[in-house]
C-alpha cells in the first residue's frame, strides 16, 4: 500500500495553488498535512483522490495513476472524512453507513449479508454499533463525525483522507477521533493523510508532518523537527513556545505573540492582546 | 420491513381505485362487471352486460384512468428525483421549463390551426429543446452547477411563457380558449393512441429512475460528499435530469401542465415513509398515481356533464392536506 505524489503541481486560473508537491506515504503513516490558511492544505488532499485534477504531475495508488481510475474505483482505495458537515435528512446512521458500500456495488444490486456484516463490523471499529437506527439529525457532533469515519471505512479503502476532522469538536471528542485515527493506522494498517490545523494535536498523531506555505513544501520530516519555533515564526508570522508536556511528553504549541514585520516583534506584554494584521484577516476569509 | 408493507399497501391502493374509478361516471356500472369486461378482453367470458358498457369502460374510462395513473407517476417521480438532485424543496419537474416550453409548442400548433394529433409531438419536441438550451446555458467546461440550471430553468420559463402569452393574444376566440384548456391541463381528450404515445416514454424512464435510488440518496449528502463515496456526479446528474425531463415531457405532452402533483406529492411521502429513495421513490409513484386518478374523477363528475380543470382541485384539495401534515411534520421531510 503506497500513496506517492510527484512533482504536483495545481492551478485554479492563473494563480498556482499547488507547486511541485513531491510526498510518499505508506500503510501505518499519519502524514498530517499543516499550514496557514490559503497554503493549499485542502487543494492537495482533492488531488489525492481525483476531485481535482492536477495541473501536471501525478498522483500514483500502488503504482497505478489515479486519473486511470473511474469514481467507484477511486473510492475503494481512498477514503474521505471531510471537515464537519450536517446533514438535514433524517437517514440513520446504519443507512448513512452503508452508502460508503456504493463503490462496490453495481447498479441493480441490492444490500445484501456482506454488506450487512461490512457496515455492522465499521460501526463496531469506530465504537457506534449501539446507535445503528439512530437518525442522523438527532446525534452529536462528535458521534456524527464517527458515522463518517465508519462511512468511509465501509468503502474498504487502504488509504484514509481526513480533512480537518476534529474542528468544531469538544476535546474529549478531538482526541477520541485522533485516537481512533491512530488505531486505525497502527492495527488496521491505514495509510492516513490529515489537515490539521491544531499544531499541537499534530505533532502527537502524526508520523510525518508536511508544512505548506502558499503551495509549496516549506518543511517535510518528523513531527518534532517540522513544527519547530522557526519554522512557525516563518510560516505563521506568530512567535510561539513549544514545550513538552510533563505526562506523555507531547510537543506543546503555545502561541505567544504576532509578528507584525520581519524583524519587529511587538513586546512580550502585548501577548494578551491578539490583533491578527490586515492580510491575515483577509486570508481567513478564503 | 414496514415500509415495505406501506409499498404493498400502496400498490394495493391503486389497483383499488382502478377498479373502483371504473365504475364512477354518468352511467353507473357495478365493479362486478368492471372485471367481468377487463377479464372478457384476456380470456372468453359470456356476455351478461349491455354493448355500450364495453365501450364506455374499455375506450372512455381505460385509456383515461390509465392516463392518470402514467401521468402521475411521471410527475411525482420527476419531481422527487429533481428536489433530490437539486437538493431543493422548491424544485419540482417543471424548474427547467419543461412545462413552458410544452405548452409553447402546443399553443403554436393550435394558433397555427394545424391538426391536433400535432399538439403532442410538437409539445414534446420543444420540452425537450427547452431543457437542451437549459443544460448547455447551465454547462461550463464539463460542470454544471445546480444554481445556473435552476436560473436559466427559470429564466427559459419566464422566456416561453412570454412567447405562449404573445401566441394568446394573436389567438382567435376559440382557440384561446383551447389554449387555455390546455394550459390548466386534463384528460378531456384521452385516448387509447394518447396511452399508445406517453406510455413507452413514461414507463421505461420512470423505471430507469428507480434504479437511481442510491445515488439520489448520496447526492442528498452534497456533490462532495457523493464524490468521496464513489459517485460520479456530473454523469449521474445528466442521466438523472435528463430522464426526469423526459419523462415530464412526455407527461404535458399528453395532458397539458399539471401543477402540484410534481411539488407536493414526493414532499408527503416523504414526510411519510422517510428519505431513503428507495422506497420514497416507488412511494411517490403509486401516490401520485391514485392521487391523478381520483382527482380526475372528481373532476369529470363533480359538475357532470361539464368537466373541471383538474389543475384546479389538484391545488384545492392537496394544499390544505399538505399545509397540514408540513406544519405536524416538518422536521421529517429533511428540507
Amino acid at each position: 500500500m503506497e500513496l506517492k505524489i510527484l512533482d504536483l503541481s495545481f492551478s485554479y486560473n492563473s494563480t498556482k495553488t499547488l507547486d511541485n508537491i513531491v510526498l510518499k506515504i505508506k500503510g501505518r503513516e499519519i502524514l498530517c498535512i499543516i499550514g496557514p490558511n490559503g497554503s493549499g492544505k485542502t487543494t492537495l488532499l482533492k488531488c489525492m483522490n481525483k476531485k481535482l485534477k492536477p495541473t501536471t504531475g501525478t498522483v500514483l495508488v500502488n503504482d497505478i495513476n489515479i486519473l486511470q481510475m473511474n469514481r467507484k474505483e477511486v473510492a475503494k482505495n481512498i477514503g474521505v472524512v471531510p471537515q464537519v458537515s450536517t446533514v438535514s435528512f433524517p437517514f440513520t446512521v446504519y443507512d448513512l453507513v452503508m452508502m460508503g458500500r456504493y463503490s462496490h456495488k453495481g447498479r441493480f444490486d441490492t444490500e445484501n449479508e456482506n454488506d450487512r456484516a461490512v457496515v455492522y463490523q465499521c460501526l463496531a471499529r469506530t465504537g457506534i454499533e449501539h446507535m445503528a437506527d439512530r437518525l442522523i439529525t438527532e446525534i452529536s457532533g462528535g458521534e456524527y463525525q464517527k458515522t463518517i469515519i465508519a462511512r468511509a471505512l465501509a468503502q474498504q479503502p487502504e488509504i484514509l483522507l481526513l480533512d480537518e476532522v476534529t474542528l468544531h469538536l469538544d476535546i474529549n471528542h478531538q482526541i477520541e477521533i485522533l485516537e481512533l485515527v491512530k488505531a486505525l493506522s497502527e492495527e488496521n494498517n491505514f495509510a492516513i493523510v490529515m489537515v490539521l490545523h491544531d499544531l499541537s494535536l499534530a505533532a502527537r498523531y502524526s508520523t510525518k508532518t508536511i508544512m505548506l506555505q502558499k503551495g509549496r513544501i516549506f518543511a517535510y520530516g518528523r513531527p518534532e523537527d517540522v513544527i519547530s519555533v522557526e519554522n512557525i515564526r516563518d510560516i505563521y508570522d506568530t512567535e510561539v513556545e513549544i514545550g513538552r508536556s510533563s505526562k506523555g511528553n507531547y510537543l506543546n504549541v503555545i502561541p505567544l505573540s504576532i509578528i507584525r514585520n520581519v524583524d519587529e516583534i511587538t513586546s512580550p506584554t502585548m501577548h494578551h492582546s491578539f490583533r491578527p494584521p490586515l492580510s491575515d484577516l483577509k486570508s481567513q476569509k478564503y | 420491513m414496514k415500509k415495505k408493507l406501506f409499498l404493498i399497501f400502496l400498490g394495493l391502493g391503486l389497483l383499488l381505485t382502478l377498479l373502483i374509478t371504473l365504475t364512477i361516471g354518468p352511467v353507473r356500472i357495478n365493479v362486478l362487471t368492471v372485471v367481468k369486461i377487463l377479464c372478457s378482453v384476456l380470456i372468453d367470458i359470456s356476455r351478461t352486460w349491455p354493448d355500450n358498457f364495453q365501450d364506455i369502460i374499455l375506450n372512455v374510462r381505460l385509456p383515461r384512468i390509465l392516463l392518470g395513473i402514467l401521468v402521475g407517476c411521471a410527475l411525482s417521480v420527476s419531481g422527487c428525483s429533481m428536489q433530490a438532485l437539486f437538493r431543493n424543496p422548491m424544485a419540482s419537474p417543471y424548474v427547467c421549463g419543461v412545462a413552458s416550453g410544452g405548452a409553447f409548442g402546443a399553443s403554436l400548433v393550435i394558433v397555427l390551426n394545424a391538426s391536433q394529433s400535432f399538439i403532442m409531438p410538437v409539445a414534446f419536441f420543444f420540452s425537450l429543446v427547452t431543457i437542451f438550451v437549459v443544460y448547455y446555458v447551465a454547462k461550463t467546461g464539463s460542470k454544471v452547477s445546480s444554481e445556473t440550471l435552476l436560473l436559466s430553468g427559470i429564466a427559459l420559463s419566464l422566456f416561453f411563457s412570454a412567447a405562449t402569452s404573445f401566441l394568446q393574444y394573436l389567438a382567435e376566440e376559440g382557440e384561446l380558449r383551447q389554449i387555455i384548456f390546455w394550459l390548466m391541463g386534463g384528460f378531456w381528450a384521452s385516448s387509447w393512441s394518447k396511452v399508445k404515445i406517453v406510455m413507452p416514454v413514461v414507463l421505461p424512464g420512470t423505471i430507469c429512475l428507480l434504479f437511481f435510488y442510491k445515488e439520489l440518496n448520496i447526492l442528498l449528502l452534497g456533490e462532495e460528499q457523493a464524490e468521496d463515496v464513489g459517485v460520479n456526479v456530473e454523469k449521474t446528474r445528466k442521466i438523472i435530469l435528463v430522464l426526469a425531463a423526459l419523462v415530464t415531457a412526455g407527461a404535458v405532452a399528453a395532458c397539458g401542465v399539471i401543477g402540484f402533483v410534481g411539488l407536493i406529492i414526493p414532499h408527503i411521502m416523504r414526510i411519510l415513509v422517510g428519505p431513503d429513495h428507495r422506497i420514497l421513490l416507488p412511494a411517490s409513484c403509486l401516490c401520485g398515481s391514485i392521487f391523478l386518478v381520483w382527482i380526475d374523477t372528481f373532476a369529470r363528475t363533480l359538475i357532470s356533464p361539464t368537466e373541471l380543470p383538474v389543475g384546479i382541485i389538484t391545488a384545492m384539495i392537496g394544499v390544505p392536506f399538505f399545509l397540514l401534515l408540513l406544519r405536524k411534520r416538518k422536521k421529517l421531510s429533511g428540507f
